[in-house]
């Protein structure tokens, strides 16, 4: 077990959590918070792997995909927000299901 | 790596698991909102610790500062519409769980 | 715990659970078989660095190895900002064109940090070059510094609904696209910089692709969120 070995192991749980939050919370806002924390998981593993290389610097190559990805992540949020609240201001709802699956985004959990 | 680096990295890594959690598991957008841009903070520091810089300064712009007013927003926006419509057909169904909301 | 019927059903949730436990524990036990010690890329990189023109390791990586991966990724920030544009652009004219509305203590730490972060994206677009910056942190903090300004009411987004903000957005692209193909009639080969001037050229398109990457990233925020005053009344609202 080296530091790399712990965020990339790391990586592939925040990604789990992430994909988990994706499928089971109904809330459109919620959906794209898990969307954004797995791909926070799958940068921790492109990272985590670029410091496996022997030596002090790590895999430029894998940084320069993150380094991209993090902005594309932050376009497509943007758009993915846009398309939530323009469906909230026209339906009056925050989730794409029928309300037997609703969730009120205020409250549940804890 | 020294027994310290491996302490402060291992309280990170959990820190970031945690925060992943209550991000998704909370019931208040707001809340939620907040803890993500405490997430994406920490995820900086984690591109410090893994020697990646050029990743960090941008994470720190991006995924803290213009995601979090970006999330910010549309928590603002969707706040409002919850109270007065979304919510309505589930408050009459469920007025005790609606006790506990940030409203 | 909240009742049921607020969140997904039992079934749903536990169908979650398997799927995403599943792909996460095959995706963590296919990372720790990696190989160890593997070199990678990064000797390949290494040998090359010279000749690319840039001693940043990554830039070099962005703009000269896999230019054409960062080409396409610009293009999908100019789809992605189309996008929110075209369900947005309405709202933009409620925005204040005077900074009036905004608060002394913010109006006044705007006009501080501002200067300091064009000052910084410039600085970061230069040493890009050779340490930790580039276009992509460069475009970051600028689009900050344009969120910034419109937040306290001095930049005014109605006065760039047109042509002007139409070019900053697509200005990158066109730019990168342009060398990508002046380098493939010259040289033969799609972003096959000649030798002596990779430099000039990455840093060229670098600089054009931070105007774009912060108009960009600043019109994502400033197009979709609400206007200023309906925030501040949201605020005063309070939760």
């Amino acid at each position: 077990m080296t530091q790399a070995d712990l965020y990339t192991v790391a990586g592939g749980v925040l990604f789990t959590i992430g994909l988990y939050g994706l499928i089971t919370r109904p809330h459109l806002l919620y959906k794209v918070l898990a969307l954004n924390v797995a791909s926070g998981g799958v940068f921790m593993v492109f990272v985590g792997v670029a410091r496996r290389v022997p030596g002090p610097a790590p895999d430029p190559l894998p940084h320069a995909m993150v380094l991209t990805g993090i902005v594309v992540t932050v376009s497509s949020t943007a758009y993915a927000l846009a398309l939530a609240k323009r469906i909230f201001t026209e339906t009056g709802m925050a989730t794409l299901d029928s309300a037997d699956t609703m969730e009120g985004g205020e409250d549940a959990a804890e | 790596m020294t027994i310290a680096d491996w302490i402060f990295d291992g309280v990170l890594v959990l820190t970031l698991v945690w925060l992943a959690l209550r991000t998704l598991a909370g019931g208040q957008l707001f809340k939620s909102v907040v803890l993500y841009i405490a997430y994406g903070l920490l995820v900086a520091l984690a591109w410090v610790r893994l020697s990646a810089p050029d990743i960090a300064l941008a994470e720190a712009a991006i995924g803290a500062g213009i995601t979090g007013v970006l999330l910010l927003d549309a928590a603002g926006h969707m706040r409002g519409s919850i109270e007065s419509r979304s919510s309505r057909n589930l408050r009459a169904r469920n007025q005790s769980a609606e006790g506990g909301e940030d409203g | 715990m909240a009742e049921p019927e607020l969140r997904s059903p039992l079934a749903v949730r536990a169908a979650a659970l398997a799927i995403s436990g599943g792909v996460g524990a095959l995706l963590i036990r296919a990372l720790l078989v990696l190989p160890k010690d593997e070199a990678g890329l990064a000797p390949l990189v290494k040998a090359n660095l010279d000749a690319s023109g840039v001693k940043n390791p990554v830039t070099a990586v962005l703009l000269n190895f896999r230019g054409y991966d960062t080409m396409l990724e610009i293009a999908v920030l100019v789809l992605a900002t189309i996008g929110v544009l075209s369900l947005t652009i309405a709202h933009s004219d409620k925005w204040p064109t005077v900074a009036e509305h905004a608060a002394p203590a913010l109006s006044a730490l705007a006009r501080f940090l501002a200067p300091a972060m064009v000052l910084v994206s410039g600085y970061l677009l230069w040493a890009g070059e050779h340490a930790p910056g580039g276009a992509f942190q460069a475009g970051s903090v600028l689009g900050a510094a344009g969120i910034l300004l419109a937040l306290s009411g001095y930049a005014r987004p109605a006065g760039m609904t047109g042509f002007a903000l139409r070019a900053a957005i697509t200005v990158g692209f066109i730019v990168f696209l342009a060398a990508a193909i002046g380098d493939m009639l010259i040289e033969g080969a799609l972003l096959e910089y000649p030798a002596d001037h990779a430099k000039t050229i990455m840093l060229a398109i670098e600089a054009w692709l931070t105007v774009s990457i912060a108009v960009i990233l600043a019109s994502l925020f400033i197009s979709s969120a609400s206007p200023v005053e309906e925030l501040r009344r949201r605020i005063r609202g309070g939760r």
